[in-house]
């Protein structure tokens, strides 16, 4: 009834349930693209509110992003793209066993994010002097028509998206941690990779916020 | 039947450990599967209870027994325990986890890890509802329908956060099966060589994976109207309460697929098993619950006939809903065509099936009747609706869960509960079931609305049968419960495959030792090609190099 093939080599770190390293990190891997693939869906919710709205009153769409702060949105786009690339420098320089690389990398990228939201809070610390505020509470009169409204679902689209770049700096300073330690390393990599996929995701979320507030016309 | 002696020292998972931590803090699948069952059915009892009150204010046409605030209260949390609490967990996070891992000849779930997380997180989530319960209730419906959920009082933000974080719990879940699934098949095992029970799960995990998030999504925004008043939802700021309805369906139509889907796989099972016939168009089951599950995910403007949406939408929206019943009648008759010339044992997962399929008939029927527009506009908002998700929830969903504890209980406890006893409580489950829920299609399609606490006398005899239906289904659901208990501890000690079944699950003693197998075993034929051959059976309980 048994396979009695001999198994191949198997590291120690590969989970008793698991036949092989291979099944291990595929599968690994398969969980953090179907994990994205729901991140997707929960931002969908306010991208469909997006088109609703922009559809309803699309003088109120043009005018609110003229509010906003171009020159620090395409700041923010060229750090966050740049932070993607240092995150896949880091992971290459894992898979190519260079631990101490990696990390330096690991550190750059969280830098990146860091500077992200500084700048995000800067914009933020702005727009509420201007009495820029969701929904109920907006108070500034540059905009005109559903000023409230834009502004609602740019707050919530924004602050999602800054939420997920907070638990991804936590979870990049978790994976140095963990490469430091040499838990996870060229072989037993599949942590960083899905760490960083999950940074890629952050990044693309932004590839769409930032022309669809701040450069739509 | 030859059992496996050659490791007669090897405790199963139910001794291979003591202690509460033992249990709250486990990784193994089948133990979480138990605990998920502990909770879904005290979680059904309070649902229960709770519709049992509601049905007592219903006896008579005044309203007498509670007011009306707390009839609201009453009914919305009946809808939102069994819906968030027990339908959706039930059959994936009792029966799937357990068997879906054993199914596959696996020694667990990809991430067994994330699998308790999945079941602590889901007692927080039910937590944060019963909180609300606590604090004076939330009485928007389960539905959470714009603007009234916006502002009406009560603890409505605290229910939202319940069921933002149990929907986490089961996204986590079906990113799990969805793995495990892909990843971890036997040997042997191709797709087409999957029992259907897995297939159905793979489709609900994909239904759970991708609608969950629009829920999750849908109640943060909702609950950020609340506090801050974004207005989204607010035409006073130039929102729109329709695109909460739009959200909420996107997510809660498929929700109900979530609950059907492994009841059909449940079914496809059993219905073979019982009758010791393969399967009729195995290939037809398979992809009829992909199908459902995609075609499924674009009806949810059914919901929103008279919401005011578009003319042309709402009959493109008719249009799917009527499609959604080809897959549907293709499982439905490929299960009755198995059960022909076949050994059909009146066992009672057999007697489920039966069940199953009579209430499952109407439900489904009358759902075609409510996606026709023009019925739609009649209908909306009266018992009839109420009937029908009744027969097609507890009668479908339910039921096939049910019926799928008494086919893998002597698998889950290596004990048997009193057989006959089972046959004929079914009978009384079937008899009462109708009698509750028969009499409200008859008082919807003449008008009777849902969600009052009272209602016009000359519906008041037929409203007194379902209420008498009710008490007699809920008897009935106890004396099921207490068999069962008691056949899970005193009850004989059941075979490693006491019904024949030819799926890996069988091939393990009963119950199953923590690792599930000795070695790994591997798959040469289909889950179904009965009759059984002696060499199948020689199998039986083994695991281990022959």
């Amino acid at each position: 009834m048994n396979t009695t093939a001999p198994q191949p080599e198997r590291p120690a770190w590969v989970a008793p349930f698991f036949h092989s390293r291979e099944q291990q990190l595929s599968s690994a891997n398969l969980g953090m693209w179907l994990f994205i693939g729901q991140e997707i869906l929960f931002f969908s919710g306010l991208f469909m509110a997006y088109i609703a709205y922009r559809w309803m009153y699309p003088d109120t769409w043009l005018s609110a992003a003229d509010a906003l702060d171009k020159s620090l949105g395409t700041l923010n786009t060229v750090v966050l793209l740049t932070s993607s690339l240092t995150m896949v420098f880091a992971v290459r320089a894992l898979q190519m066993d260079r631990p101490k690389e990696s990390i330096r990398y690991l550190v750059a990228t969280i830098g990146f994010g860091i500077v992200f939201l500084g700048v995000k809070s800067v914009e933020y610390a702005h727009k509420f002097e201007e009495g820029i505020l969701p929904g109920l509470r907006y108070s500034a009169d540059s905009v005109e028509g559903m000023a409230g409204l834009f502004f609602g679902i740019y707050f919530a689209l924004t602050g999602l998206h800054a939420v997920h770049v907070i638990i991804g700096l936590g979870l990049l300073a978790w994976l140095a941690f963990k490469i430091h330690h040499g838990t996870v390393n060229h072989d037993n990599h599949a942590l960083a990779e899905n760490i960083g996929l999950y940074w890629h995701l952050v990044d693309l979320v932004w590839i769409f916020l930032f022309p669809m507030l701040y450069l739509v016309r | 039947m030859i059992e496996n002696n050659s490791h007669p020292a090897e405790p199963s998972y139910l001794t291979a450990s003591r202690g509460i931590r033992s249990w709250l803090f486990t990784v193994d699948h089948k133990r979480i599967g138990v605990m998920y069952l502990v909770a879904t059915t005290l979680f059904m009892m309070t649902g229960g209870i709770l519709a049992g009150v509601l049905r007592m204010e219903l006896f008579t046409a005044a309203g007498d027994l509670v007011d009306a605030d707390t009839y609201n209260r009453l009914f919305t949390l009946h809808g939102a325990i069994m819906v968030f609490l027990v339908i959706i967990p039930a059959a994936p996070a009792v029966i799937g986890n357990f068997v879906l891992p054993l199914m596959l000849g696996a020694k667990d779930v990809a991430f067994p890890r994330l699998n308790l997380a999945s079941f602590h997180i889901y007692m927080l989530g039910a937590a944060l509802l019963l909180v609300s319960m606590i604090m004076g209730s939330f009485d928007t419906g389960w539905t959470f329908y714009t603007p009234y959920s916006t502002s009406t009082s009560g603890p409505v933000a605290w229910a939202l956060g319940g069921v933002f974080v149990l929907g986490f719990s089961s996204i986590l879940t079906g990113l799990n099966f969805i793995v495990t699934i892909h990843k971890m098949r036997a040997p042997g095992m191709s797709w087409f060589r999957m029992p259907l029970l897995l297939w159905a799960l793979y489709a609900t995990s994909a239904v759970q994976l991708l609608a969950t998030p629009v829920l999750a999504i849908t109640v943060f925004l909702l609950v950020l109207e609340r506090t801050i008043g974004i207005g989204i939802f607010d035409p006073n700021l130039g929102g729109d309460p329709i695109l909460f309805q739009h959200f909420f369906w996107f997510y809660s139509h498929p929700a109900v697929y979530i609950m059907i889907l492994p009841a059909f796989g449940i079914i496809s099972e059993m219905v073979s098993v019982h009758a010791q016939r393969p399967i009729f168009g195995y290939k037809g089951i398979a992809l009829s619950s992909l199908s459902i599950a995609i075609v499924g995910s674009l009806v949810w403007g059914h919901h929103m006939f008279t919401s005011g949406q578009s003319i042309y939408a709402s009959v493109v929206f008719s249009f799917l809903t009527f499609f959604v019943a080809v897959p549907t009648a293709i499982k439905v008759f490929s299960w009755v065509a198995t059960l022909y010339r076949g050994q059909i044992q009146l066992s009672p997962p057999m007697m489920y099936v039966f069940t199953f399929l009579a209430l499952f008939m109407i439900g489904g029927l009358t759902g075609v009747v409510l996606g026709a527009l023009s019925l739609d506009v009649h209908l909306h908002d009266t018992y009839f609706v109420v009937a029908h998700f009744h027969y097609v929830m507890m009668g479908g969903a339910i039921i096939a869960y049910i019926g799928g504890l008494h086919h893998w209980w002597p698998k889950i406890f290596g004990r048997m509960y009193p057989k006959k006893l089972a046959s004929f409580t079914s009978i009384l489950v079937f008899l009462s079931f109708n009698m509750t829920f028969f009499p409200m299609f008859l008082v919807g399609s003449r008008g009777m609305p849902r969600r009052y606490y009272e209602y016009i006398v000359s519906f008041q005899s037929l409203n007194q049968i379902a209420t008498v239906g009710a008490v007699l289904l809920g008897l009935s659901l106890f004396v099921t419960l207490g068999y069962l208990v008691w056949g899970a501890i005193w009850g004989p000690v059941a075979s490693a495959n006491p019904w024949n079944g030819l799926s890996l699950e069988w091939r393990t003693a009963s119950p199953p030792i923590e690792h599930n197998f000795h070695g790994q075993p591997t798959v040469q034929g289909g889950p179904y090609d009965y009759p059984i051959r002696p060499t199948d059976l020689d199998t039986v309980g083994t695991g281990v190099p022959a």
